[in-house]
């Protein structure tokens, strides 16, 4: 927890779009980016609670996070963020209900997202309020932009429309016929993939240029941190791409042998391990 | 019962909350790499979800509902279900000790899994009965096991393929996660016939 380096404001914002992208980069937040991408109108309005849960629980965690105690942080960081959730809900509700019967359950949801809970665990719990706000505003912006660009392939090439709007050359008849399947489950998960595989081509290129490396595992803190937060980090980052689940589960193996070891020594073998 | 059935299948296979909803997909690329932690996490996952769905349910119907409290439920849910796994944890560690040790490291990650508080959701959403409410969890948690031991098992094959160089790594996982999602489309339409 060595404290930050002072960063200029506008590279707290801009971080979140290519190299520390939440969603390509760091990817948090997987279930709704690929269950709101079919449509160009619902990722945006995706991104935009999205930013607005950000924004708000980053400033309510950061100007609370001298009273917060540490150990209950997660919890108490939870209740601000679900807060702010069914504000946005009854707001969505209230004006755009079409938005909010798209969007489904995943607006309520964006309780246990992770790139929020990541951001108050990593940023807003440590810093000052107004880089926090900056922080949010940049993460959510960088999401948006994520979402905006996978739905556009998707929505383009999938259903041969933008924002609703026919493109008739892409649509039956034209240069091109329309690959439903892209609007489908299997083409959220395939599109994703193409886009991690260049972002991180792009990122490279981009640390070779002197930009430095970002800090990508969230759980930097606290090995397993993180790992606990997104409900099982997918990114292999330890020795010989261990991720910090494997790492945990190895270790309880580790502990469930040596345990049965002493139990096993002599005089206790009948029954070994069992304890009453 | 028939609907029970129903209700249980279309969980598991047709609307298979991994695979063609996108929910809980964390635990699914990152438990998925070896069997024996899919298997860990999937069981979790099972009896928290229907230990949830047992308490949010009455919690919903007889608390907040009767009272105007609706709009609360996220919040309420959720804590419930920190909490529920919180005491889940320690219950285990103290009186089942052979439990704890193969669900234990898995217990706290299900605190910010989706498919928890998107199955105590739903079930309100429905309007399910209790019963219902149970099946439909039964079956989410099956539906996610299934979903990660087939991923398992294709996972283990793409290790050993030669892929290029920007896909390595989660690329080419999510690539792999559209095939066998595609390969559920083969059971749309199969619970009508099935119990028809």
């Amino acid at each position: 927890m060595a404290p930050r380096k002072k960063v200029p404001l506008i590279q707290e914002f801009t971080k979140g779009f290519v190299h520390e992208n939440p969603v390509l980069r760091l990817i948090l937040g997987t279930c709704p980016t690929l269950a709101v991408t079919t449509s160009v109108k619902n990722a945006i309005g995706m991104g935009v609670a999205v930013i607005f849960v950000l924004v708000g629980s980053n400033v309510v965690i950061s100007s609370l996070r001298k009273i917060i105690p540490d150990k209950v942080r997660i919890p108490a960081f939870i209740t601000v963020i679900a807060g702010f959730v069914t504000l946005v809900q009854l707001l969505m509700q209230a004006y755009v209900p079409a938005l909010n019967d798209a969007l489904g359950i995943f607006l309520p949801l964006i309780t246990v997202n992770c790139i929020i809970l990541a951001r108050a665990e990593m940023f807003a719990s440590k810093n000052a309020v107004l880089p926090s706000l900056i922080d949010g505003l940049g993460m959510g912006a960088g999401y948006t932009a994520a979402v905006f660009c996978m739905s556009t392939l998707r929505e383009v090439l999938g259903n041969g429309t933008f924002m609703d709007i026919p493109l008739p050359a892409l649509r039956a008849g034209g240069y091109f016929e329309p690959m439903l399947i892209l609007v489908l489950a299997p083409g959220g998960f395939f599109v994703f993939g193409i886009m991690v595989g260049l972002a991180q081509k792009l990122s490279e290129q981009m640390s070779k240029k002197g930009v430095p490396a970002p800090d990508l595992c969230a759980g930097a803190i606290n090995d397993n941190t993180a790992c606990l937060l997104c409900g099982g980090c997918s990114l292999g980052r330890g020795p010989a791409g261990e991720t910090a689940m494997d790492r945990m589960a190895r270790q309880a193996d580790e502990r469930a042998e040596s345990r049965k070891e002493t139990t096993d020594s002599p005089g206790r073998n009948d029954k070994g391990g069992s304890n009453a | 019962m028939k609907e029970m059935l129903i209700i249980l299948f279309s969980a598991i296979l047709v609307d298979n909350y991994v695979l063609s909803k996108f929910i809980g997909i964390c635990p699914f690329l990152g438990v998925s790499k070896n069997l024996k932690t899919a298997m860990g996490m999937s069981m979790a996952v099972i009896f928290v979800l229907t230990l949830s769905t047992a308490i949010t349910w009455p919690i919903y119907n007889f608390l907040l509902d009767p009272f105007g409290l609706g709009y609360l439920q996220i919040v309420i849910f959720i804590l419930v279900i920190a909490a529920l796994v919180q005491i889940i944890e320690t219950f285990l560690k103290k009186s089942v000790p052979p439990l704890y040790r193969a669900l234990g490291i898995y217990l706290p990650l299900i605190t910010t899994n989706c498919a928890v508080l998107a199955v105590t959701l739903m079930n309100i959403e429905q309007s399910y009965t209790f019963i219902q409410s149970i099946f439909y969890s039964l079956g989410v948690g099956f539906g996610f096991m299934l979903a990660l031991f087939l991923f398992a098992g294709v996972r283990s094959k793409v290790d050993y393929a030669d892929v290029p160089k920007f896909m390595k790594g989660l690329p080419i996982t999510l690539v792999s996660a559209s095939l066998v999602s595609l390969s559920f489309f083969g059971f749309k339409g199969l619970i009508e016939h099935l119990f028809s």
